[in-house]
This record gives structure tokens, sequence and C-alpha cells, in this order.
């Protein structure tokens, strides 16, 4: 038997043991996403048991080093582990934007003590983490940000507005992109600084969404004093991070819905939705949707997985995240579109019990935001045509 | 297994880059076109020199047994040049049925003939207007002298020059059942056969194909009597796997010769590939020819393993690239302008090469429908 067969079977019987039942079943609502941090909130005891498991053997984030509290996996590793997680529909045991995003760039950009401080909590699901990026004038066109950052030796004082801060209201720490020079280009003069949401100054103020959930925040900085220790990189070349940070953004936005165990497929959905009528869905015109949308995903899926498999062989071209982002959030909208249509009368209801307080609706109008958030589906075709094609 | 290509497929796709480039540039095929002279001739020669019509035929019947992700990047490559040839009938195709179906003594006379190019094959099934390898009505009656053939078949590509035939015909039920079905190899010079060629829209061909009580020997039948759609619908996987592989060269190529128009044409004083407009439509058409090399890869893989997904992942990726190798030819077209609509420009021969090789065997309409029929919608 080979290495890998062994830890797929160690891997099965590990999880077999230690997945609790009722985290093997398709999320409701947004309460079964578990996102840890200080004050978490869980939405049963089942749900806070197989984060600590998960955590304690660094498989919240499977392939960091073991030094920083990661599972130390190879990427066939961590790959036999997501399919044996899929095969039982196990949940991901921890959302959390320090794992997705902060994470990476740390591990990339960081000095020893700043991964050695902030590295170990993040796998254990004990601080949760926002993004400080956008501006009111600095969407598409992030490189304008204007919130700054006086240099007072050991320390910088910030002072600005941030929005669309993903759950900054939730958040324990922020990382943050801040001008520390207006002079010269845009892109240069920028650094990436991370603070305690605790700090004087910082106040979040949630944003009601179309959805009627508040996800995001406008962040109001005043005033805020951070120590220069936490500065990721080097002073002023903070874009570059904010760009790589950026790619692993679109990777886990543009995976929504493709990627995710707890989701039926859609072909399964349409038919429990509107019923079989001699082995065929009974809308044909419905049904030519999702046997498309179904194609399409398939081929996506593939992609991610190739996209992958050339990044561990060096090759492919690294820009290959803005399509990822693109085209994984354009079929993210479709799905949502077509399932409001296979269920008919009950995808407007908001409130009530058949509707489970108008889930789907409410995630329907969420996915609107999926082609804008993390760079929009035209920055990201801009992306492509620039980066990638060389058009001019 | 990783979704990249080990180093023997890469070499053999540079060869396939290398021989085309060579003997099957798009000049080639403007001539073969204006001569009006035969494809399956000289360019047919040199391929089987190079081997290319043992590449699935088992090593121990004289073959290389390199594999349908291999012989994918062959068909890509010819997708691209837009070469016609017997490659696909009766290498791909012919290999594929006779390995599947064949008996051993089979396999032991016809592999190494195929494999040396000293017979080709073509498999004709369709008798409407629309592929449905259910809707067969040819029949083969058994008599004492062997099996008495009458019917027609429509479409069959490079009936005009194979020395023999593969023939779906029906020995029992009704048009449209799967029982029933037997394969027949049939030499094309049996009497009582008459091959009709009808030029196409891709400057090849199809044949129609009568039998007229044609006999066939008894021991001509490949695989069990009335129990041949399994084998069909095997092979007709593995053909719209590598029809897809031939729309992924048709569409790369196209794409390829776009955005280098994109950035050779000056209209309002600027490159028109700096105009918004055309790069959003060039970057979305990028991104699904990059979703069709995984599929393609993906269906050719599953051959090689058995994959229980084989027929699944056939038909996802002969519908995508349906899809793709339509728009690709579409946008080829709109963005080169006038010129696009020129016989006089190469870039016009691509749509009219994707649409026959979108329509055999399936398009995108059949396939969608199978592929939910097989997942239970």
């Amino acid at each position: 038997m080979t290495d890998l067969q062994t830890f797929r079977n160690e891997t099965r019987e590990w999880l077999a043991e230690n997945c609790p039942a009722s985290m093997r079943v398709p999320m409701q609502n947004d309460n079964d996403t578990c996102w840890g941090g200080r004050n978490p909130t869980f939405s049963c005891e089942d749900q806070k048991l197989w984060m600590e498991r998960m955590a304690a053997k660094g498989w919240t984030a499977p392939m960091w080093a073991v030094e920083y509290g990661g599972g130390g996996l190879n990427r066939e590793e961590a790959k036999v582990l997501r399919e044996e997680m899929a095969k039982i529909k196990a949940r991901r045991p921890l959302n959390s934007f320090g794992i997705d995003m902060l994470g990476p760039a740390l591990i990339k950009f960081g000095s020893e003590e700043l991964k050695r401080q902030h590295l170990p909590p993040i796998v254990r699901g004990e601080i949760r983490w926002c993004q400080g990026y956008s501006e009111p004038n600095a969407g598409s066109d992030l490189a304008g940000l204007q919130t700054k950052a006086m240099d007072m030796g050991d320390y910088f004082i910030v002072n600005g507005q941030k929005v669309w801060t993903s759950y900054a209201d939730k958040a324990d720490w922020m990382f943050c992109l801040v001008r520390t020079d207006s002079d010269g280009k845009k892109q240069m003069g920028i650094s990436l600084v991370l603070f305690d949401m605790k700090t004087p100054g910082v106040t979040p103020k949630p944003i009601k969404l179309i959805s009627g959930s508040s996800p995001f925040c406008e962040t109001f900085l005043d005033d805020v004093k951070v120590d220069k220790s936490q500065v990721v990189g080097e002073i002023n070349h903070g874009w570059t991070i904010a760009k790589y940070l950026l790619t692993h953004e679109r990777e886990m936005i543009g995976g929504f819905g493709t990627r995710d165990a707890g989701f039926r497929s859609l072909g399964q959905y349409a038919a429990e939705s509107m019923g079989i009528k001699q082995g065929r869905l009974a809308n044909q015109l419905l049904r030519n949707d999702v046997i498309r949308w179904e194609i399409d995903a398939a081929a996506f899926a593939l992609t991610a997985d190739r996209v992958a498999d050339e990044a561990k062989a060096g090759q492919g071209v690294g820009a290959t995240s803005a399509m990822l982002k693109y085209y994984g959030t354009e079929l993210n909208k479709r799905r949502f579109e077509t399932m409001m249509k296979l269920k008919g009368g009950e995808a407007i209801e908001w409130e009530g019990e058949a509707s489970r307080d108008g889930w789907l609706a409410r995630s329907w109008l969420r996915t609107k935001g999926n082609s804008i958030e993390g760079g929009t589906s035209e920055v990201q075709l801009n992306i492509i045509a620039k980066n990638i094609l060389g058009l001019g | 297994m990783t979704l990249i290509i080990n180093e023997e497929q890469q070499m053999l796709k540079e060869s396939a880059q290398g021989f085309f480039a060579e003997f099957a540039p798009i000049s080639e095929f403007r001539r073969l076109r204006e001569g009006g002279s035969d494809y399956c001739d000289v360019l047919w020669k040199r391929m089987v020199d190079m081997g290319w019509a043992a590449i699935l035929v088992p090593e121990k019947y004289g073959g290389l047994g390199f594999g349908h992700v291999g012989m994918g990047q062959v068909m890509e490559q010819g997708g691209r040049a837009l070469a016609a040839s017997p490659l696909f009938s009766s290498a791909i195709v012919g290999v594929s049925i006779i390995n599947l179906t064949g008996s051993e003594k089979q396999k032991e006379t016809l592999l190494p003939q195929i494999a040396d190019g000293q017979i080709t094959l073509a498999l004709a099934v369709d008798e409407t207007r629309h592929h449905g390898p259910t809707d067969i009505a040819l029949s083969a009656l058994k008599t004492p002298d062997g099996f008495k053939l009458s019917g027609r078949k429509l479409g069959v590509v490079d009936g005009h020059c194979s020395t023999k035939l593969i023939v779906a015909a029906r020995t029992s039920g009704e048009f449209g059942d799967k029982e029933g079905i037997s394969l027949f190899l049939v030499d094309s010079n049996t009497p009582g056969i008459d091959i009709k060629t009808i030029p196409t829209v891709d400057s090849r061909s199809v044949s129609t194909v009568s039998f007229n009580d044609a006999i066939v020997p008894i021991e001509n039948l490949l695989g069990s009597e009335n129990g041949g759609f399994k084998g069909l619908s095997a092979v007709l996987d593995i053909a719209n796997a590598h029809l897809a592989a031939e729309l992924l060269g048709i569409a790369s190529e196209s794409f390829d010769r776009t955005l280098q128009y994109l950035k050779q044409r000056k209209q309002f004083g600027s490159f028109i590939g700096s105009f918004q407009a055309l790069q959003h439509r060039a970057a979305h058409w990028w991104s699904e020819i990059e979703l069709c090399k995984s599929i393609v890869l993906k269906s050719l893989s599953a051959i090689d393993e058995g994959d229980v997904r084989t027929s699944e992942l056939a038909s996802i990726a002969k519908a995508k690239l349906c899809e793709v190798a339509e728009l690709s030819t579409n946008e080829a077209i709109q963005m080169h302008g006038g010129v696009g609509m020129t016989d006089e420009y190469d870039i016009g021969f691509f749509i009219k090469r994707a649409r026959p090789a979108q329509m055999l065997f399936g398009d995108y309409s059949y396939h969608g429908d199978r592929f939910a029929l097989m997942t239970g919608y």
C-alpha cells in the first residue's frame, strides 16, 4: 500500500469517528457557518466540537506548517482530506478570512514574529479577521485608497474610512491597507498593517443589504494607533502583498457554490422541486437551464483542479485566479437564478417556516454581490485581457 | 490522476504540431480543396509512417498502446490545422470497435492491418438526419450464406475511401430498441452495397451507403448477435471525446488567430485590441476555452482509466465543446470584421469544419439531454 493510500485510510477512519452526524448534513442557513473568534456563536454543540477536533489536528488549515499550528499536509494529502470530507458530506469546520486570505500572505511576506503571533490562533479559530481594503472612493480603483497612516516613529496614527469590510462588527482583528506615502505613483506608498478591532478609534457600522442581512460594514478609523511591528512586509510595498492576497480572495469567492460539499447537485435539486415526467424534468425550458449550468459547473470544477495541478507542476499562468473568480461567481449567480425558478412561489417568501425565513430569496440576492466583491467581473476581465492576453 | 499531460503525451503533442506545420498547413487544405483531390491518400500514408494509426492499438497486436490522452493531443493539433484524414474513422473509431467487441481472432487479424494502414475502417450508424444510435432499421437477416443486409445509412464519414465498414444493423426488436442491434464488419466492395458521396461544407464529404441484400459472412459479426449496443455506445463515447479534442483545436486556433488580429488591426488610430468592448469579449472567450481544456483532458483520461463516469464525461465534454466551438468560430468572424467573411482569409474555414464536427455523433442538445438522463433528470 502506498503512503497516500495509508493516509487515506487513516483519514477516513478518523473522520468516521470524529465528524459528528449533524455536521454531515447540508447547511440550513448562515448560522450553520462556523466563524470562530473571541466571542464565537455556535449553532449547536456539535459545531463547536467539530471545529475543535479539526483544529487540534491542524486540519482547519491543512497545508500550513505544523510549527504554526497547521496540518503540515502536502498537496496530495490535502486533496485526499478534501475528497474524504466530501464523501461523507462533512461541513467545513471553520470559515475564516484568516485561513483563506491573511494566512497565505503572512506565510509568504510576514516576519517570523508575525507568523508566530497570528497564525496559530487563526488555525484554532480563536481570532476572527476582517479585511480593510475598499474605501468610499476606492472600489474597483483600489490603489487610489486614501486612508492615511502618519509615521510617529515606533508607530503609525491611522485616519480614514473603510467600506465593505466583511463582518467587521464581529471580527477581532483587521488586516488593513493604508497610505504611508502620498508622493509618486499611487501603487507605491501603500502598506499592509494589522490591528486589534478593540483599539481606540475603530468604529464598525453594519450596512444593510438587499438580502436583509448585514455581512458588510463601514469602518471608521479615527487616530488609530498601530505599532510598526504589525506591518506585513516592507513599508510602502504593501501593494504587491495586497494583490497576492486578492488572488486568494478571488479563488475563495470563485469557489463558492461549486466546491462546497454541503450542496446538492442542481439536477437533483431540480428533480426534487419540479418532479420528473417520463425520465425528464417536468419543465423542458428549465431543464435546459439546469443542464447548461451542470455542464459548465462540471467543466469549471475540473478547471479549478487543473489550475491547482499546473501550479504545483510550475506551469500555467498566475493570473488564472481572475478567470476562476469571474467564471465561478457568474456561475453561482446563475445557479441561484435557476433555483428561484425551480422553487416557484416558495422562492419569493421572505419569512415563514416553509421557506426557512426566505433562505432562498435572501441567498439569491446575496449572490448578486459575488461578481462585485473582491473585484468586479469587469475588473477580472480587464486583468485577463491585460495580463494574460496582452491586450493594452 | 492529475490534470496534466505526461512527458510522453507532451512529446506526441509536439511531434503532431511539427507534422501538421510541415505537411498539412492550411495552405495544403486550400490546395486539396481547389484540386478536389482526396484527403485519404498522401497525408494518411505519412500519418501511418508516424505510427499514429497504431497509437490506440495494444502492444500485443503490434501497436503502441499510448492511450486516449495521447491520441487526443494529435486530434487537437489536427483540429488546429483542419487536417482531414481517416485518422478519426479508422485509428480511433475503427480500432476501438475491434478492440472492444472483436474476438481474439478478429483482433489478431485486423488490428495490425489498421495499425500499418493496409486497411481503413468507417462506422455506419445513423439512418436519420439526427444522431440516434438506437434508431436503427437496417435489417440483417440470418441466411445459410450469411447475414443479408438491407437498408440505408446516412452521413457516413470517410465512407467513400474506407476499405471496410462497421455497420450497426438490426437483428431483432424495433427501431429505437437497444436490444437487437448487431455490429458487422463489411467489405466496402461487397456486392449489393452502393456508396454515394456528398460534398460537405467543410470541403470533406459524407456518404449515403445503401445495402441491397448485401451478404456478409457469419464470421464478420462483431461481438454478440443482438447485443451490439453496449459496444457501440462505448465506442461512441470514445469518438465523442476525440471529437471534443478536435473541436478544442478548432476553438483554440480560432482564438489565437483572432487575438493576433486584435493586436494588428488599427481603427480610429488604435489597435482594436485596446478597446474594452473587444477585450472583455476576448477575455470571456479565453475563459471558456480554459474550461474546455479541462473537460477534454478529463474525458480522455477517464477512458484510459476505465472511470465509471466515462459516458457522463464524454457527453459533458462533447456538449461543452459544441457550445464553445460555436462561440469561438462566430466570434472569430465578427472580430475579424469584413475580412472574416472573405474566402481569402483562412479564419472562415474554422466555422465550416466546426459545425460538421459538432453534429457528428450528437450535438449539444443530444449530449445535454443524454447527460441529464444519466444523472436522473
